[in-house]
């Protein structure tokens, strides 16, 4: 079932904070809730992370618990799902979600097939925190979007937030679930506020939420482009065109209903991300779209997508290959200007 | 010193029990494929069955081993339920897995098996984890990773070494020398002939045991335990031994010289152990001809349990991808 509903605004207290600070939160809670849980990345310790997401946690929970490692991703990630076979639930950090390059065998071979191997008598409560996505001038090395890889993988479950107060939620989520989970979090959205509830809560992975409600079409947008699509959404407003922002939050699962319930309300369907188009997350949205709801919509699915090259250094560049808000509406334009009969019969 | 004299006759006998179980097991494996039973791979461990045997005798009910590609012999020495094995390598419902592991997966976290591999090194930093594991829940217990020649050249080996090392973890690195990283030989792999000397990178203790005699790495290995039990971090040790058949099953092995085959063959650890407990008078021929035979007799029973058990349902397919499939839809 889709929940399809906004942050609950219950008049319960909330607090204005930052994606990096609810992530921070998300762990320091989980970590107080079950004193077993263990934090393993390269330079999370003393120092706080690269990124500063997890300053203060190993000052309040030690040495122990939240361990600095070598840069050895491959053992690294290894030694968070050996901890978790034996039921002591691991967070692990990967400074940058390129770097995951070098742990894929214990994430692809390993983590993911792990419990099926063993027809079901294992359980693998680890959570890998992929830091992606650009953050400017970072280049080919440390700015991929490499999430659609791992959706391709049986056995992973995929989570990819863009508002502190999913971050939050959907961390818990994570950490407490006994399956493996590639947690995305985009490096340009730590600094990124919202509010945040004071008391404690959870979003269950696989169900979508509505950004912003619309009549004409959906742009499905997660991480760092939920956020662009929702400037986008404003200023086409000006132009009379109404779109609903609908982030699926989690890859696998994937909110399906929730997708089929904007649709129908819109009939028409775009899809945003940073990620290289060819074989982005984004096929499969529009694969799913065509199989199972092409009943519902009017037009022609339209994919905007990051460019099918490495991303380059310098900012003109770098702009030019992720969708930049003139390129997001001229595709959305586009998508609501196709009329039915045209779009079916090109 | 004589055997009686250092260790129980119980033990030296459970010992020679277990080699001839493992070696038994896979001659007859070998058999059961060729006659259509099992429909995947088999890489068998004969020739290495003291590695295994004597490893094993140095743990307890609360240690762990990680396995390999060559597997049986680290299930069977843990205690597996050859039946069990059976049943999976016939890919029925019974086996360790369900059928969805087959010979290359099989585990048993009651039994301490973190896995069996497919993947050469793989299972060495999910070892790394489990030590950790033990540690982070002041658990007792010390953790075995037994990987080839082969996976000392990989990335996962020096990463782990480096790791368990740094936060001094009760894991043992048990690296089985059969001299062949698949098809090539130990010197065209590597530069070194001693794969132990690799632990000085890393200050860690790098130990050689003669990996055909069971007691040796028995030895050995109950040594560097009982220094990780007791804080004192990880240890790197090398037996050195010979696979008497090909990688796999089916494999003639032609890559290896007849005259190096024959005198490993004259070496073969099973026969060399037997010939030791009848000399030193601890055991007559007929009490392990005996022993023998209820190896035979348990095979025997495994390998009914195995063929009676059922084949897997298509629909199975579908369970156990994930503990939570939020109701299947992880699954689209």
């Amino acid at each position: 079932m889709s929940a399809n509903r906004p942050t609950p605004s219950t008049g319960a207290a909330t607090r204005r904070i930052s994606y990096a600070q609810a992530i921070r939160e998300a762990l320091a809670e989980e970590m107080a809730r079950d004193g077993s849980i263990v934090l393993l990345g390269e330079d999370i310790g003393e120092s706080g992370g690269v990124f500063g997401v997890t300053e203060g946690l190993w000052q309040r929970f030690g040495e122990e618990r939240v361990r600095d490692t070598p840069i050895s991703e491959e053992a690294v990630v290894g030694a968070g799902l050996g901890a978790a076979l034996l039921g002591i639930p691991a967070v692990v950090e990967i400074m940058f979600g390129d770097f995951v390059t070098l742990a894929m065998d214990q994430i692809v071979n390993q983590a993911a097939k792990f419990r099926y191997m063993t027809g079901g008598r294992t359980h693998v409560p680890l959570v890998i925190r992929m830091v992606t996505g650009t953050a400017g001038a970072t280049a080919a090395q440390h700015s991929q979007s490499l999430e659609a890889w791992f959706t391709h993988i049986p056995g992973l479950k995929v989570v990819t937030a863009s508002t502190p107060y999913d971050a939050k939620g959907l961390l818990k989520s994570a950490i407490r679930a006994p399956d493996p989970v590639l947690f995305f979090e985009h490096k340009l959205l730590y600094n990124s506020k919202g509010e945040v509830p004071a008391d404690e809560y959870t979003i269950p992975l696989g169900e979508g939420r509505v950004l912003r409600e619309g009549s004409d079409v959906t742009l499905v947008a997660y991480l760092y482009m939920a956020p662009r699509a929702l400037n986008v959404a404003r200023r086409l407003e000006a132009e009379s065109i109404s779109v609903e922002v609908w982030d699926p939050r989690s890859l696998v699962p994937f909110d399906r209903e929730g997708l089929r319930h904007s649709l129908a309300k819109t009939g028409r369907l775009v899809i945003l991300h940073e990620a290289p188009r060819r074989c982005g997350f984004g096929a499969e949205i529009a694969a799913i779209a065509a199989e199972e709801f092409y009943d519902l919509l009017k037009g022609r699915v339209k994919r905007i997508a990051g460019a099918n090259t490495p991303m380059p250094y310098a900012p003109e560049l770098e702009n030019a290959v992720i969708p930049s808000e003139e390129r997001i509406a001229a595709g959305v334009r586009e998508a609501v200007k196709m009329a039915p009969a045209q779009a079916r019969g090109s | 010193m004589t055997l009686a004299a250092q260790y129980p006759r119980e033990f030296l006998g459970r010992l020679y029990s277990e080699m001839r179980l493992i070696r038994r097991f896979e001659e007859r494996a070998a058999e059961l494929r060729n006659a259509g039973f099992i429909p995947g791979f088999l890489h068998p461990y004969i020739g290495q069955e003291a590695v295994a045997v004597g490893t094993c005798a140095a743990l307890g009910p609360d240690d762990y081993i990680t396995s390999t590609h060559r597997g049986h012999g680290h299930i069977l020495a843990r205690g597996g339920d050859p039946g069990r094995m059976y049943a999976e390598l016939f890919a029925r419902r019974d086996g360790y897995n369900k059928a969805k592991g087959g010979s290359l997966h099989i585990a048993s976290i009651e039994l301490g098996i973190v896995g069996a591999n497919g993947i050469v090194g793989g299972g060495i930093p999910i070892a790394v984890g489990a030590g950790l594991a033990l540690r982070q829940a002041r658990r007792d217990g010390v953790v075995v990773t037994f990987f080839g020649d082969g996976a000392s050249n990989q990335g996962a080996f020096h990463e782990s070494l480096n790791l368990a090392a740094l936060w001094r973890l009760p894991v043992l690195f048990v690296c089985e020398n059969n001299l062949y990283g698949e098809f090539t030989p130990q010197h065209k792999h590597q530069t070194i002939r001693d794969i132990a000397t690799r632990a000085a990178a890393y200050a860690v203790p790098g130990l050689i045991a003669d990996g055909n005699d069971v007691l040796d790495v028995y030895r050995v290995v109950r040594q560097s335990a009982d220094t990780a039990r007791n804080g004192g971090g990880p240890a790197l040790i090398e037996c050195k031994t010979y696979r008497h058949r090909g990688h796999y099953e089916g494999d003639m092995a032609r890559y290896r010289p007849p005259e190096e085959v024959a005198r490993w063959l004259e070496a073969d650890p099973l026969a060399a152990y037997r010939r030791r407990l009848v000399t030193d008078g601890l055991f007559t021929e007929a009490a392990l001809a005996a022993v023998d035979q209820a190896v035979e007799r348990r095979l025997d029973a495994a390998v009914e349990f195995a063929k009676a058990s059922p084949h897997p349902a298509p629909e199975e397919a579908q369970e156990d991808v994930f503990v939570d499939s939020h109701d299947g839809r992880a699954l689209l």
